[in-house]
């Protein structure tokens, strides 16, 4: 096989593996999105905040501590215990859980009805909120995240494709679990929406939460469970960055590569945000392969991701999988 | 209302007196946003300093310090406020810690005649001081780093690098992009083949520039990265089986930050820096006895020895030693910003001095002059041991091409002057 299609074909997988990861973040600003029509600015940082919330409750780290030493005179840091992974992973989401009932009670509530930019406005609030609540309770640090994920180039793919192609390739081994993972939460939301009863109340009130309402669906229950479930997806995102990173602050600006994915996979579609994180990721990988490094001195794919999304807007203003919107006068 | 405006001129006339009896340092620090991390270490090690000083000494010649923190949160409109809202305060320099802030008050504190120090960071070509009279970045700048990275490639490949593979990753910014001419012209002089690989901020997502590293196989990777940035990077040189100890990175991607999500992956990173690290220094035990154990520690105390920490206290003593050389120059306590430029300007660090402060062997020594705004240019390697958790220096502090570099700041030291009208002189 030539070396360039060699090459070509390894920027494409790792392309792909990548788009999984921005679809990842994009999953959550679909769920809200779709049953409740808010733009939710905070994803991002939800991820931050459930990820620093792991970090911290695996670490044995004390919540709010800097806060409570400055008060109290006192010097606590630690409980002198760590939490296994998976217990932690739970705990986290009790956390979560919390976060979006204390978001629905006392911010959503309260704005039924409103412009959705205000809504939006809202949730740009609730991000900055979140990113200071998520600094005094665990500290500005920067963390490991070991939750026993495996790291690295996958040998067999290397021997393997180096065997039959003559060239090895490079996939990692964390992007292989983040594909999985990812497929299994896609196949899990759609069986939830599908098959359950909370699922397909939850369908409703996205077709129309006031005929939802007339039939004794609790717009706040749903509101709650949809911020929960982003909430979920965003712990699942904030694992997968926070291994690739590490726990910091600069991890809520994955949203950033969330935006392009639903510009192309439309707001409103689960589907969508898989494909169009695929298409993102292949796109922005092969333009810099091809193009971006050879002729325009590289780091294109940022500026490429959000291009290529509006060439796909021009053509289809909702998005791939987005619901058109047909107004009748 | 007049009893307000009563209250509001006893109030202004309080708070101006005091001012003029103490040394004032402001601190634009960032201790909040994507950097914090890395703006927490530097701030309390440069807050320490002084407080020891205050403490232990009753400040600097006797006159009392008095801190001004600012949080820039590492945003360039935000460092513009900070010394626009603390330059009345008697400011004697600035650290503005960041080079877009450096850029923006390089002709503000020109114009206002208040000394401005960029250590490591901001403009290169503010070394000459002809041109750029109150703008200082001794003990070293970018393209020392990068000239000191080539010497000591060269001192581990037998001294040649002809045909040599050398790939930058660089933060695709103003700052990313200060070593590429450096660079350039040391690819020509020693032969080895430069690539550029740009990463966009923040660079959470690097597998192109990694891959094309697994591709072209360099033999060697020099990182001018920030934040996260840096982290990524080290992960996917581990992911790729990058050799860590071929893989060097400029002073800000050097601190334990950058090396401690990858664990024992990153063994064998190297950094350059230009002061030392760890805490076994004397002044360490001062600092632990006059501060953190008075509980005046500007932070929890947990960042005393790390890099970014030793980088701030290290800032605040050459400050401090500048306050002192200006009190002798101009016979007096009290200074003025212009003062404080003269001791700037005249400040010499010998290792005779450094061991008395506590700090034998911590930095280079230097001399600084009206021509030489930016000292020496020595420079070090470090290298990280993971299981030790630490860093320690590899190398002596070593001078940077300066046959290379002395061309290059003159070049643009020039274009700076004509553009913006200065005469250069002493």
């Amino acid at each position: 096989m030539p070396e360039q299609l060699a090459f070509a074909l390894e920027v494409t997988a790792n392309g792909l593996m990548a788009g999984v990861l921005y679809a990842l973040v994009a999953l959550g600003f679909v769920l809200i999105y779709k049953a409740s029509g808010i733009f939710n600015y905070a994803q991002g940082v939800m991820a931050l905040f459930a990820a620093l919330t792991l970090a911290g409750i695996m670490d044995g780290q004390v919540p709010f501590s800097h806060l409570i030493n400055a008060i109290f005179g006192t010097d606590i840091h630690y409980f002198g215990w760590n939490v296994p992974a998976f217990m932690a992973i739970l705990l986290t989401m009790v956390v979560m859980i919390a976060l979006a009932y204390a978001v629905q009670r006392l911010v959503f509530r309260h704005l039924v009805g409103q412009e959705p930019i205000i809504l939006f406005m809202a949730t740009i609030g609730l991000a900055y909120f979140l990113e200071g609540v998520g600094d005094l309770m665990w500290g500005s640090d920067i963390k490991s995240m070991d939750v026993g994920l495996p790291q690295g180039i996958n040998m067999w793919i290397d021997e393997t494709t180096f065997e039959t192609l003559g060239y090895g390739f490079f996939i990692d081994n964390l992007d292989i679990v983040a594909s999985i993972v990812a497929a299994l939460l896609v196949i899990g939301l759609v069986m939830f929406a599908q098959y359950t009863k909370q699922g397909r109340a939850m369908r409703a009130v996205a077709d129309d939460h006031q005929a939802a309402l007339s039939v004794g669906v609790s717009l706040n229950f749903i509101w709650i469970l949809v911020w929960s479930l982003a909430g979920f997806v965003a712990l699942v995102a904030g694992i997968m960055w926070g291994t690739k990173s590490g726990v910091q602050f600069s991890l809520s600006l994955i949203a950033l590569k969330a935006l392009p994915v639903l510009m192309l996979g439309g707001f409103t579609s689960i589907p969508g945000a898989i494909v169009g994180g695929l298409i993102i990721g292949v796109g922005e990988k092969l333009f810099e392969f091809l193009i971006g490094a050879p002729f325009l001195g590289g780091a294109t794919e940022n500026w490429f991701a959000y291009m290529l999304a509006l060439i796909f807007l021009v053509f289809r203003p909702q998005g791939l999988f987005g619901e058109k919107i047909i107004e009748r006068v | 209302m007049k009893l307000k405006l009563t209250t509001l001129a006893l109030g202004a006339a309080l708070a101006a007196g005091p001012a003029m009896a103490e040394l004032v340092f402001p601190s634009l620090s960032y201790r909040t946003g994507p950097y914090a991390a890395n703006g927490i270490p530097f701030a309390d090690g440069y807050q320490d300093y002084f407080t020891l000083l205050n403490e232990r000494d009753g400040g600097i010649g006797g006159e009392p310090i008095r801190m001004i923190e600012c949080e820039t949160g590492y945003n360039t409109e935000k460092g513009v406020e900070c010394y626009e809202s603390t330059k009345g305060e008697g400011a004697l320099v600035y650290q503005p810690l960041s080079t877009g802030i450096t850029y923006q008050l390089i002709p503000k504190a020109t114009a206002d005649g208040i000394p401005v120090h960029s250590m490591g960071y901001g403009r290169t070509s503010a070394k000459d001081g002809t041109v750029f009279k109150n703008i200082f970045n001794y003990p070293a700048n970018y393209w020392d780093g990068a000239s000191v990275a080539i010497k000591h490639l060269l001192d581990i490949n037998d001294g040649s690098l002809e045909g040599k593979k050398i790939a930058l990753v660089y933060h695709n910014s103003a700052y990313g992009k200060e070593p590429i001419r450096t660079l350039e012209e040391l690819s020509e002089k020693h032969g080895f083949e430069l690539s550029l690989l740009p990463v966009d901020h923040p660079g959470q997502e690097q597998k192109s520039q990694w891959l094309q590293i697994r591709r072209e196989k360099p033999d060697n990777v020099i990182m001018y990265g920030w934040g996260v940035m840096n982290q990524v990077a080290i992960q996917e040189a581990a992911n790729i089986r990058y050799p860590m100890d071929q893989f060097i990175g400029i002073w800000w991607s050097g601190s334990e930050n950058d090396v401690r999500p990858s664990g024992a992956a990153a063994n064998g990173y190297k950094s350059l820096t230009f002061h030392n690290v760890g805490d076994d220094f004397p002044v360490f035990a001062d600092i632990q006895k006059y501060v953190v154990d008075s509980g005046k520690a500007a932070g929890a105390g947990d960042q005393i020895g790390t890099a970014l920490y030793n980088r701030g206290l290290y800032a605040a003593m050459l400050a401090a030693e500048a306050a002192k050389t200006a009190q002798g120059i101009h016979n007096t306590k009290a200074l003025t910003p212009g003062q404080m430029r003269d001791g700037m300007e005249a400040l010499e660090i010998t290792e005779a001095k450094m061991t008395d402060l506590g700090l034998p062997g911590f930095g280079p020594e230097f001399q600084v002059s009206c021509e030489n705004h930016g000292g020496n240019g020595l420079v070090a390697v470090a290298q990280w041991d993971a299981a030790a958790d630490s860093w320690s220096l590899i190398t002596d502090f070593v001078q940077s091409d300066q046959d290379v570099l002395g061309p290059l700041v003159a070049e643009d030291a020039a274009a700076f002057a004509a553009e913006s009208g200065i005469t250069p002189g002493c």
